[in-house]
């Protein structure tokens, strides 16, 4: 009995001394915080995509908290939903904002920019940039390796084994912004997703002139200005051989697109139109923007 | 026999070009001279469309620090300025010359006699130097007069002269030594001059018995010359890996030669000092190995910069062979692959190296096994393992803290990896990172 | 013609590969397998062939249908894993079909669950083998004598059941029986019970050099690991020459040579730099006797080597290799 009680005595004591210690060292290390970042933190997203800016989700709650309104800071990852639910906690007006997408400006398909040499190298876009043009030859296009694939934290991206182009997954792009910073070539932009999703953009970001951006791809804008003549709204500026869609002035009219001559111009998520074979028709896999034009240009060219 | 301190590893040699006696390179129709041939600023062009231009003429002017000037190689008309695509693709500023005659400056001295007497002071050295557009042939294309114009506080002790010619395949050294060994000796003379130092060292790889000889008997008639046999290792060529076989000295991290007192020059560049100096010649050709291993011949040829890559493989071969994987513009181990044939040669280029698709295609990359003979074969002593494995993961800044930017980028790692791991593209991709990282936190 | 590759420098390599490394080992470990078929005749060749093929076949299942991945089965690794395993084993006639358990366990957890070879902190041979000794403790300890009488291939007429069965120099010491002073020679060559591979020096150095030739391994674990104990369990002996066993008996009964030579050098699982290695190799030479001494098993290699395994990554943190100019 007495081994019984011995062990029951030493283990309530060493129990106690412990529960003692810890108690102090929780009471001497105590940090305050403001509960309501928890409670903030709590209606982020909590994927970490670093879209706002800021390190993680729970720094974005500790900002948001400590600026006390939600002017200037945004989750671009949770949506209008999210700034309702913030605000509400932080009892101030959500900033409106126009819904926004990633959108991949090339259109350099195996079919439209082929291959002129063979990279062999490491399979990463940022060295494959720093170490030449890519197979295609054009210094500006995808290299189809795969770093906004990869940075991307909401699987909204894949790459497209037949054109080799990363394709914007639209039920699951949240517009973070993560992918347009990975890509080394800043070819993917956040643009307003539009009207019922339809949105029109140059699907190019080639800056050499006509002929040699033609060289290394069919599908490149060649910078001959038709498309900013035709725009009746003053939305299209064409600047170092490069036409550009501002997406606030545009009105998806799509007389561009009719008029550009390389297919460059893309518009995506229009209902088919019989009577202007040009413009290139969304089929019924909708989502997949990139890779309908791609074989319509193939018999303009 | 002296060699570096740690790592290296042995490629195999194959200098099958050894024997091919330097020849003259014929000219091509219409050329485009590319305005950044140099490491640095691009020249700016000092010359307009429809002007004639001779051999030798001034057409790029150096007006940035780091920058060096760039002369006609061709004798013609201007045909435009624009951009021009150069051999890995990217567009360059250049100026398009149509070549007419071969009409070269009259202050050229072209006669084959060789001019042993060097009157100029060092200012005057390199003064003329960087009037000559002289620049570093090792292969980092360095303007030499910006070398030579040593700091006031720091103090050269060693001139080095680089004809190790570690990297496999590449000869130019080697017949350039064998062929001008007086001039190279006249030009070495020159720059030991220019550095006020009293001996400068020529350092040969110990697998080169014949250029040893030559050079030694030449170094003899020299004041101050030693010729040093150094021991067939890859990277013994890199410049501080140079150093420290032949001085002892190390180059500490971030640091430069001239802080251990030293400067070292590649031997080709002493021969174009030679010509700058004492033949009024700017820097307009160099000499560039053409091989492979199923080449039917072997050349080393006196190349005009501005000839392409196709030019140059017309006339040494006709067409590529059909089982051609890579054309390297450089050594096999730190050269770089052309993907663009029309691209023109420019002052950095030493060799057009044509490898079998057998060898050039990477077999494919397994898990590292932890077998460390990346870290044993680094001469710098870094854990390139490491690397790949931080810079995958994008911790960029832990890399950093383990020295990442101290590689040389020799690329033993990736030779000797068992597992086939791009471990120098992961490397490389780090560096670049961490270079931004450290750019973004200046600012 | 085709394109032109395109890709950073180097554009050679050197002509190393994975798979040559791990073909070599296998065939430094060749002479301890005729050996141990000379010496235990069928049972051994049975345990080899069963636990190199379970090896190799669990190893492609797990790719095939649970990691989905391209199979690496051609690269050798396994076949070492499965000669390994047969060499940590009694060559008893149970063995042949436990040894799959011990392969499995090998292969799916020492090896495969941590994203296959490269990714393993643990020797998965050991992991076999410790998994076997602690479950079935009475087959893993049951040795056949060595039944060697000159003709060297007598595969055939060699019984496959076990009739002499003896126990090994080591645990015959832990029992207090082991006699007179042994005969070092029959040590040497292997003349002794014990598991089926490690019981012979001289095969296991033979193998052990060719690697050394070949520099897969380096010298700075096997020497720092064996003399260690060599020293270790000396000091001991001169403290006690009772209570302990005399030194070179401790080094060439066991596990010992065949842990240090080819276990211990394992490079996955093993440091990177040399100081890292002499420390590991001191580290398994330290346990190893300690464990043997006073712990409950009499060998302690395996255990010695795991636990050292286990301390690798802290090894390869703390022994950087030195730095140009630094």
């Amino acid at each position: 009995m007495t081994e019984i009680w011995s062990a029951v005595l030493v283990l309530s004591i060493t129990g106690a001394i412990f529960a003692m210690v810890l108690y102090f060292v929780a009471q001497k290390f105590k940090v305050v915080e403001d509960p309501l970042i928890d409670e903030v933190a709590e209606v982020l997203p909590g994927a970490n995509c670093g879209g706002c800016g800021k390190a993680g989700c729970r720094a974005m709650a500790e900002a948001f908290v400590k600026q006390g309104n939600m002017d200037g800071l945004s989750c671009p990852a949770g949506g209008a939903e999210v700034a309702k639910k913030v605000a509400a906690l932080l009892g101030c007006t959500p900033e409106e904002k126009e819904p926004q997408i990633a959108v991949v400006r090339c259109n350099g398909s195996c079919a439209n920019a082929t291959a002129k040499t063979h990279y062999d190298g490491l399979q990463d876009c940022a060295f494959a940039n720093s170490l030449y043009t890519g197979e295609s030859g054009c210094a500006f296009g995808c290299l189809g390796l795969g770093n906004c694939v990869r940075a991307c934290q909401f699987d909204a991206l894949s790459i497209d084994p037949e054109t080799g182009l990363p394709v914007v997954d639209e039920e699951k792009c949240v517009a973070c912004g993560a992918c347009t910073k990975a890509c080394p070539r800043g070819i993917i932009e956040l643009r307003n997703k539009g009207m019922k999703n339809r949105r029109v953009y140059v699907a190019c970001r080639n800056k050499e002139k006509g002929g040699d951006a033609r060289k290394s791809c069919s599908a490149a804008c060649i910078g001959c200005g038709k498309c900013a003549k035709t725009c009746p709204f003053g939305a299209i500026t064409v600047e170092n051989n490069l036409a550009y869609i501002d997406f606030n002035l545009c009105k998806s009219c799509r007389k561009c697109v009719a008029e550009c001559p390389t297919g460059a111009i893309h518009a995506v998520n229009f209902p088919p139109k019989v009577e202007r074979p040009a413009a290139p028709a969304p089929t019924a896999e909708a989502p997949k923007p990139e890779a309908v034009p791609a074989s319509n240009n193939q018999t303009q060219a | 026999m002296k060699t570096f301190a740690m790592g290296g590893v042995h490629p195999e040699e194959n200098k099958i070009s050894t024997a091919a006696v330097i020849e003259e390179f014929p000219l091509p129709k219409t050329v485009a001279i590319l305005m950044n041939q140099h490491l640095g600023a691009p020249a700016t062009p000092c010359v307009a469309k429809g002007d004639k231009v001779k051999v030798g003429q001034l057409i790029g002017k150096a007006e940035a620090f780091m920058c060096a000037n760039v002369h006609s190689p061709f004798s013609g008309t201007v045909a435009k300025i624009d951009t021009c695509k150069d051999a890995f693709g990217l567009a360059k500023p250049a100026i398009y010359i149509t070549v007419e005659g071969d009409e070269w400056e009259e202050s050229i001295d072209r006669t084959p006699d060789i001019k042993r007497e060097c009157s100029l002071e060092p200012k005057e050295i390199v003064d003329k130097l960087k009037e000559m557009g002289v620049v570093g042939l090792g292969g980092a294309t360095f303007p030499t007069h910006i070398k030579y114009s040593i700091a006031p506080d720091k103090k050269a002790e060693y001139l080095i002269i680089n004809a190790v010619e570690c990297e496999p395949y590449l000869t130019s050294d080697h017949r350039v030594m064998m062929e001008h060994a007086e001039e190279i000796c006249i030009g070495v003379s020159i720059l030991r001059k220019a550095l006020g130092v009293p001996n400068a060292y020529i350092g040969i790889e110990n697998n080169k018995p014949e250029p040893i000889a030559v050079m030694k008997a030449m170094a003899a008639k020299f004041e101050g010359i030693i010729v040093e046999p150094l021991k067939v290792k890859y990277p013994q060529g890199a410049e501080k890996q140079l150093i420290n076989a032949i001085t002892g000295r190390c180059v500490p991290s971030g640091k430069l030669p001239i802080d251990v007192g030293c400067v070292v020059s590649n031997v080709g560049t002493s021969y174009a000092v030679y010509e700058a100096i004492q033949k009024n010649k700017p820097l307009i050709e160099n000499i560039l190995t053409v091989t492979g291993k199923k080449l039917e011949s072997q050349h080393n040829y006196h190349v005009r910069f501005g000839t392409t890559y196709n030019e140059i493989i017309a006339h040494a071969m006709g067409t590529l062979p059909e089982t051609t994987g890579k054309v390297i513009s450089g050594g096999p181990m730190m050269g770089k692959a052309v993907s663009n044939l029309d691209g023109p040669t420019t002052k950095g280029a030493s060799s057009v190296l044509v490898i079998d698709e057998s060898e050039a295609t990477r077999a494919e990359e397994s898990n590292c096994i932890r077998c460390g003979k990346c870290m044993n074969a680094c001469p710098m002593g870094l854990e390139p393992y490491l690397f790949s494995a931080l810079v995958k993961n994008r911790r960029i800044e832990e890399a950093g803290a383990h020295n990442i930017l101290d590689c040389i980028e020799c690329g033993c790692c990736f030779f000797s990896c068992p597992a086939n791991k791009p471990l120098l593209d992961e490397i490389r991709l780090g560096k670049n990172l961490y270079r931004g990282i450290l750019m973004a936190k200046k600012k | 013609m085709k394109l032109l590759n395109v890709s950073g420098s180097p554009h050679v390599h050197s002509d190393e590969s994975t798979k040559k490394i791990m073909w070599r080992v296998n065939l430094a470990l060749v002479p301890a397998l005729i050996v141990a078929i000379a010496y235990f005749g069928l049972n051994a060749l049975l345990i080899s062939i069963v636990s190199v093929g379970s090896c190799i076949l669990f190893q492609w299942l797990i790719e095939k249908f649970i990691l989905k991945t391209k199979s690496t089965i051609c690269d050798g690794s396994a076949v070492v894993t499965g000669l390994l395993l047969a060499f940590n084993v009694p060559a008893t006639r149970e063995m042949i079909l436990l040894v799959i358990i011990a392969a499995l366990v090998a292969i799916g957890i020492g090896k495969m669950s941590f994203g296959g070879l490269g990714k393993n902190p643990f020797n998965p041979a050991l992991v076999g083998r410790v998994f076997m000794l602690i479950s079935f403790p009475v087959q893993m300890t049951t040795w056949p004598k060595p039944n060697f009488n000159g003709e060297f291939f007598s595969i055939a007429s060699t019984p496959t059941t076990d009739i002499t069965t003896g126990a090994t120099p080591l645990g015959l010491f832990k029992e207090g029986g082991l006699e007179a002073v042994p005969d070092i020679w029959h040590y040497f060559i292997g003349h002794m019970g014990g598991s089926l591979g490690e019981v012979s020096a001289l095969a296991i150095l033979i193998g052990a050099i060719y690697l050394l030739c070949r520099r897969i391994i380096s010298w700075h674990i096997p020497v720092t690991f064996i003399g260690t104990a060599f020293i270790f369990s000396g000091i001991l002996w001169l403290c006690d020459k009772t209570a302990f066993l005399d030194p070179v008996t401790t080094i060439l009964t066991g596990g010992i040579m065949l842990g240090a030579c080819f276990m211990a050098t394992d490079m996955v699982t093993s440091p990177m730099t040399k100081a890292g290695q002499l420390i590991f190799g001191f580290g398994c030479g330290l346990l190893t006797i300690i464990i043997r001494n006073w712990g409950n098993y009499p060998e302690g290699v395996s255990f010695a080597i795991l636990l050292m395994n286990a301390v690798t990554p802290l090894l390869n943190r703390w022994f950087k290799p030195k730095r140009f100019a630094v």
